[in-house]
């Protein structure tokens, strides 16, 4: 490892992806991840890339669609309301297997809500929040060091599979000042674009088009085949999980984010009093870790999922868990973050 | 045997399925013969719309990259902003670029982006059956104004020309048409103009066209174009807005 700094998070997300080698950036200012711009904008000059203040959310997405297609790692960030406002083109990208990062750090909503930290984009980012059969890998990291490394590696996922990649964190993540240690050197996956990606044909090839329509119902078909084959090679190779405290747990939570490093102080609270809690914690939303769900699915009495909103990645622990121990959820909403305490408290009730 | 007519390079050797006299195809030849004669095929990446012309990147030989409705000025401008040395183009619909893509091509003139824009005006939506568009006439019939385009219910038709003229950033903005074959020519001279703007780096082009659309006008394509030049062209006047003397 190299170099050790004291960075708040957007800014590591900024410095991560031009270490990954991402020349471009695109967006739309929004509380609470607007440093993100701010550091491209001062950064991009000096290494030579592009940092372009959009119109609106939707010309950004626009923009890294039309960089992506040209062969370039771009990337655009956001928060929920302009995430949003992203879904168009989020369809769109991901019809025409464009690799690109996308960051949200997510506030509470509905609505233009509150800017204070929240979860509740869950189901947006992981079921698909635009129209269509598809699929984003959601990242969700759970401090400045996870920021970094899984933004850089988001990158290269991207690229890997021609597929968008998101960065889901939320404003306590995105104002956190924390000690990053960077790598000197990144690993960049390096794809061959040049069967699709538009450079110009210089005249020595057929034209490269990318498109997301197919008319002819058929061909429609295979395309969403791909499309899904693509997606189930996805589920059987880019799983991230964190396993932590789970062998004879009495209690196994499933937390992710800001949200799991709260819940790792439960259990040492809980271990003074003698119950055993453990935590799974998803770090790729999709593909969520079902397999690790199933391993552990008759270990504990009971599941209990903790989460920033109404109750959204519940549904995908309970999925997993496919009934063989109860799934009980714990939320907090508008901002609100759960204390130790409460979490606590809900583990004993369960254990009752 | 001498040549007098062929097919541009850049226009691919496939039929295209626009109906009968309308006059979509003839703006698509205009655009590959410029490219021919720039010499620029190999460098060009062209944006096709939502609008009868979506799938116009089978008939052109240069890149493509097709946009969601509307949103094409913002795929170029990534595009471009990727590969500044190449020639980016789009071609939009007025219903495209007048009504749901309007905030991305007033900002990319205003960006002064270096990418050429050929508008299609004909008035009214063709590919979804002729409802009304921004530009679309007053008094005119259409799916959505069976009683014909009121102001008081419609409001006004937009001049695109007029309105992105004001923006510093546009370097070159004209409007030409398609009924005749005198301005067939005058149309071509604006493109491969707007093209060797962008080219000689001096900002965003436009060339609106005038063009037919026969099946949703419910007019032959003759009467079509007199269309154009009686009721069209009093309400869109031809000509250069911006950029006539530009050196390029
Ligand atoms: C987001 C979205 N809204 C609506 C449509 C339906 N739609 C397809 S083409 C079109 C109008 C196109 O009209 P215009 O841009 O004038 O092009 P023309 O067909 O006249 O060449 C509409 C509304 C769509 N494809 N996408
Ligand atoms: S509907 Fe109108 S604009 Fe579309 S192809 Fe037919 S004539 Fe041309
Ligand atoms: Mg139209």
């Amino acid at each position: 490892m190299g170099e050790k700094l004291l960075m708040k998070g957007n800014e590591v997300i900024a410095e991560a992806a031009i270490r990954a080698g991402c020349r471009h950036y695109f967006g739309y200012p929004i509380t609470p991840q607007t440093e993100i711009a701010h550091y491209f904008a001062k950064k991009m000059p000096e290494v030579g890339g592009t940092f372009i203040q959009a119109e609106s959310e939707i010309a950004a997405i626009n923009m890294v669609y039309g960089a992506a297609g040209a062969g370039a790692r771009v990337m655009t960030s956001s928060s929920s309301p302009g995430i949003s406002l992203k879904q168009e083109g989020i369809s769109y990208a991901s019809g025409a297997e464009l690799p690109a990062v996308i960051v949200n750090i997510v506030r509470c909503g509905p609505g233009l809500g509150g800017i204070l930290p929240a979860q509740c984009d869950y189901f947006q980012a992981v079921k698909g929040g635009g129209h269509g059969d598809y699929k984003m890998v959601v990242l969700a990291p759970c401090s400045v060091q996870e920021l970094y490394e899984l933004t850089v590696e988001a990158f290269n996922i991207a690229d890997k599979y021609r597929i968008l990649a998101m960065i889901m964190g939320d404003g306590i993540l995105g104002q956190m000042m924390e000690t990053v240690e960077f790598r000197d050197k990144e690993e960049i996956y390096e794809a061959d674009k040049s069967s699709w990606a538009t450079v110009g044909t210089r005249m020595e090839r057929d034209h490269n088009v990318i498109t997301s329509i197919y008319i002819d119902p058929e061909v429609l078909e295979r395309h969403n085949q791909k499309l899904q084959a693509k997606y189930r090679l996805i589920e059987e190779n880019e799983v991230r999980c964190e396993v932590y405290n789970c062998e004879d747990a009495d209690v196994i939570v499933a937390a992710f984010g800001t949200v799991a490093r709260i819940v790792k102080n439960v259990i040492k609270m809980a271990a003074k009093e003698g119950i055993k809690v453990g935590l799974i914690r998803p770090i790729t939303l999709w593909p969520f870790p079902v397999k690790v769900f199933e391993k552990y699915a008759e270990v504990p009495k009971a599941f209990l999922s903790v989460e920033l909103n109404a109750g959204q990645m519940v549904e995908d622990v309970r999925l997993s868990v496919n009934g063989k121990r109860p799934v009980y959820f714990h939320g907090r909403m508008g901002g609100m973050i759960p204390t130790q305490q409460e979490i606590l408290d809900k583990i004993k009730e369960i254990l009752k | 045997m001498a040549v007098v007519f062929k097919r541009p390079h850049a226009l691919r050797d496939v039929p295209m399925h626009y109906c009968p006299g309308c006059t979509h195809g003839i703006v698509h030849r205009l655009i590959a013969e410029v490219i021919d004669e720039l010499g620029i095929e190999g460098k060009t990446i062209g944006v096709s719309p939502v609008g009868c012309t979506y799938n116009n990147y089978e008939y052109f030989n240069c890149d493509m990259q097709q946009a969601a409705h509307g949103r094409a000025p913002a795929v170029s401008t990534g595009i471009k902003r990727v590969h500044p040395d190449n020639v980016v183009f789009t071609y939009q619909g007025d219903g495209d670029l007048a009504a749901i893509g309007t905030a991305e091509i007033v900002h990319a003139a205003a960006r002064g982006e270096k990418i050429t824009t050929i508008f299609i005006n004909n008035a009214i939506y063709g590919m979804t059956s002729g409802q009304m568009a921004p530009t679309t006439l007053l008094n005119q019939v259409t799916t959505t104004t069976p009683y014909g385009r009121k102001p008081e219910l419609h409001g006004f038709p937009i001049k695109v020309c007029e309105l992105l003229s004001t923006l510093d950033g546009a370097a070159f903005i004209e409007r030409v048409s398609m009924h005749n074959i005198k301005n067939i020519l005058n149309a071509k001279k604006a493109i491969k103009k707007a093209f060797q703007v962008q080219m000689a780096n001096k900002g965003f082009s436009l060339v609106e066209v005038l063009s037919s659309c026969p099946t949703n006008w419910g007019l032959s394509p003759e009467k079509a174009l007199k269309w154009i030049e009686e009721k069209m062209i009093p309400v869109y006047p031809l000509g250069n807005f911006k950029g006539k003397d530009l050196e390029v």
